[in-house]
């Protein structure tokens, strides 16, 4: 066993953080998933929510794109 | 950031491991020599960003050169771009937002085209850059703030002090709605960047194990589909920015709702 302690809390910081990426997918599953269960049940009110979904869904993944740059910034930049 | 992308792919490419690295795509190297890069150094972002420029600008003068009442190919292009961002800041921000049309439908065609141009291969993608985005995401932030302030003085800054709230809670969502909106033009540019930096990455690294022979139809197929799913993430990050900074220009033109 050799290495230092640093770059091991570096790449196990690395894919902890890693995990919000998932977490942010089950977010934006969720809100897709809503609006398909939605526009199924109203159809004719459905194109009228699309700019709803794209805002709702850039929401949620903006969310898994930090931890995803957290990540990057962890392996590559400290 | 320009300087730290340098140092990052430099840094990455002594260790070894991969031949190359899923991020030396993203170097910042001037166009002409390899002198230090300076904030006038004419670099492969300029050049990317003025082709965009390019594109756009041609696509638009060529496609409303004939002005045919049936419309050719690149009028209707020219034509689905102008009406789809109109019926946008419409729905989004209210009649009065139609006025700041021009501002909106350049950032979405400045995005749109950089994030396409950069899907050519060996090309380059400014818009991966958070230093080209938060350019595009601070402007969009100063722009709505000072239109807010000047449209509607300090009562723009009601827009934080909910009134319908219960008057114990109002001081906690006052602290909050500020941070909110101060972590906008943070999160409104890294959306951008993370994005588009996230799927070229993940491209280079699928080419990367392409080197394996054993493996390599399956990162080819790979490859293509994630190509596929990338022409969509640039479109969608285009609209999603734009529609976000109709977004802001609603709550600066009325602030309160």
């Amino acid at each position: 066993m050799e290495g230092n302690i640093a770059a091991m809390g570096q790449f196990i910081g690395a894919g902890l953080a890693a995990i919000g990426s998932g977490a942010a997918a089950i977010g934006v599953g969720h809100v897709a998933g809503n609006f398909l269960a939605g526009a199924l049940r109203n159809p004719s009110a459905a194109g009228s929510q699309t700019a709803t979904l794209f805002i709702g869904l850039a929401f949620a993944e903006a969310l898994g794109i930090f931890s995803f740059l957290v990540a990057l910034l962890l392996m590559f930049a400290v | 950031m320009t300087k730290r992308t340098t140092d990052v792919a430099g840094e990455a490419h002594s260790e070894g491991g991969l031949v190359f690295h899923p991020l030396d795509q993203f170097k910042v190297t001037p166009l002409f020599g390899d002198g230090p890069v300076e904030w006038y150094t004419i670099t492969n972002v300029t050049l990317w960003m003025a082709l965009a420029a390019l594109v756009i600008t041609l696509v638009f003068a060529v496609g409303s050169r004939g002005r045919a009442l049936v419309p050719s190919r690149l009028q209707s292009v020219g034509e689905m771009a102008y009406g789809f961002i109109h019926n946008m800041i419409e729905e989004v921000a209210g009649h009065d937002g139609v006025k700041y049309f021009p501002i909106i439908m350049t950032l979405f065609l400045f995005i749109l085209s950089a994030n396409f141009l950069g899907l050519i291969p060996m090309s380059f993608t400014p818009t991966s850059h958070i230093a080209v985005s938060a350019v595009l995401g601070f402007g969009v932030f100063f722009f709505v703030t000072l239109l807010g302030l000047y449209k509607h003085g300090l009562h723009f800054l009601g827009m934080f002090w909910m009134s319908d709230a219960p008057l114990v809670l109002r001081p906690i969502i006052a602290i909050i709605e500020v941070i909110s909106y101060f972590v906008r033009p943070v999160s409104h540019s890294i959306r951008l960047a993370g994005n588009i930096m996230a799927g070229h990455a993940v491209i280079k690294v699928f080419a990367g194990f392409a080197a394996i022979a054993a493996i390599s139809p399956v990162s080819v197929l790979a490859i293509t589909a994630i190509y596929g799913l990338e022409v969509l993430v640039a479109f969608i990050q285009a609209y999603v920015f734009t529609i976000l900074t109709c977004v802001y220009l609603k709550d600066a033109l009325h602030p309160g709702h």
